[in-house]
């Protein structure tokens, strides 16, 4: 029942996203490749537009993914999904305990899950930098141009950065990437 | 209701409005909510934002819950929240719809090429700013190690671990030295 598993799925998000967005991407990568739901590349696709389009990219991608297993009610499932865990922590948190936070025993279960998180964060990014820029020139096409795309972007990223001192905003480099992508792989 | 309608309106505005999500929207929701409107003070802002780092899920969604809820109670939680979520969901519904066919454009097709690049450089980047801003202290250090490594084998072998029972791991190994640590120095007597 893809309604049920669409549901299942994204509250799971809810509940362990911590650390935003960039938080929650290994863990909606987590729920859609292991229900089969998008390919990876679809999926990375995605994460770009859900950057690139306004709010909050979790809901963003919550609703893309829902849409396109399940139509508007898929949608609509996965998008309210996503956000209850966090409303109701929320009000809860508010209303009842408002000292939780900082309860010793929360914070010392909150200190591993933080580091946790970013390295899962790293590992996730160096996967798919991997995946997309030097596996190609590993397998069967021995495709050379990603990894001059990769070793290129992270150049003008991290460069622009020392240069400019206020780095490039990911819409910018997504933007630059797109017209690379272009002038290596033509119209 | 004229409030509802005004929460919902606001947020609405923020979630139009806001690009690349968190932290971005933080600000403009301090400059509506706080200087604009003076729904809730300045200190309660930076309380909500500190508690939103330690919960789960979008952290603009915290904050409207969080303001909604002050001005008018659970109404004006689900007000703010709703607000937020609607114009993502009205965008991203659209752009589902007609993505597939977009995608076979062919030099739509080269620009994602170069742009999931970019994606995994953005994540990446991601993660050496929360180092960056992480208190290094060993065993944070050790566990961020360990599950950089971890989730390195559970790619690179496909193996069926989600990234949420590492977390779970994390956090009971982090409690267990809590309390053992707890028990010793409960031992060792009072300190001066």
């Amino acid at each position: 029942m893809i309604y049920l598993d669409l549901l299942i799925g994204f509250l799971k998000v809810g509940c362990f996203a911590f650390g935003g967005a960039y938080g929650a991407i290994p863990l909606i990568r987590d729920v859609v490749l292991s229900y089969g739901w998008l390919s990876d590349e679809r999926l990375t696709d995605m994460i770009a537009v859900s950057e690139s389009t306004p709010g909050p990219i979790m809901v963003n991608l919550a609703t893309y993914v829902g849409s396109s297993q399940a139509g508007f009610f898929g949608a609509l499932i996965a998008t309210l999904a996503v956000v209850t865990p966090s409303f109701l922590i929320i009000l809860l948190l508010t209303i009842l305990l408002k000292t939780a936070v900082k309860n010793k025993y929360v914070a010392a279960v909150l200190g591993g899950l933080k580091p946790c998180v970013i390295g899962v964060v790293l590992a996730t990014g160096c996967v798919m930098m991997f995946r997309q820029g030097g596996l190609p020139l590993l397998t069967e096409s021995s495709d050379y141009r990603p990894l001059i795309l990769t070793a290129g972007l992270a150049l003008v990223y991290f460069g622009s950065r020392k240069i400019l001192k206020k780095g490039l905003s990911p819409i910018v480099l997504i933007l630059i990437s797109a017209c690379a992508g272009i002038a290596a792989y033509g119209m | 209701m004229k409030i509802l309608l005004d929460l919902f309106l606001t947020f609405a505005k923020i979630g139009l409005f806001t690009f690349g999500g968190g932290y971005a929207m933080i600000s403009l929701i301090e400059n509506a909510c706080v200087e604009r409107r003076r729904w809730i003070s300045h200190e309660d802002m930076m309380n909500i934002t500190v508690i939103a780092e330690s919960t789960p899920g979008p952290i603009a969604i915290n904050c409207a819950t969080f303001v909604g809820y002050r001005q008018k109670g659970l109404p004006g939680a689900l007000a703010a929240t709703f607000g937020l979520i609607l114009p993502s969901f009205v965008i991203l519904y659209a752009v589902s719809v007609f993505l597939d066919s977009f995608l076979e454009i062919a030099w739509i097709t080269s620009a994602f090429r170069g742009i999931r690049i970019a994606v995994g450089i953005l994540i990446a980047d991601a993660a050496v700013n929360m180092i960056r801003k992480m208190k290094k202290k060993p065993l944070p250090c050790v566990i961020l190690l360990c599950s950089f490594a971890a989730m390195l084998c559970v790619n690179a072998f496909s193996l069926r671990f989600s990234s949420i029972s590492l977390m779970l791991l994390a956090g009971a190994v982090s409690l267990t030295v809590f309390l053992i640590k707890n028990a010793s120095s409960g031992k060792g007597g009072e300190k001066p």
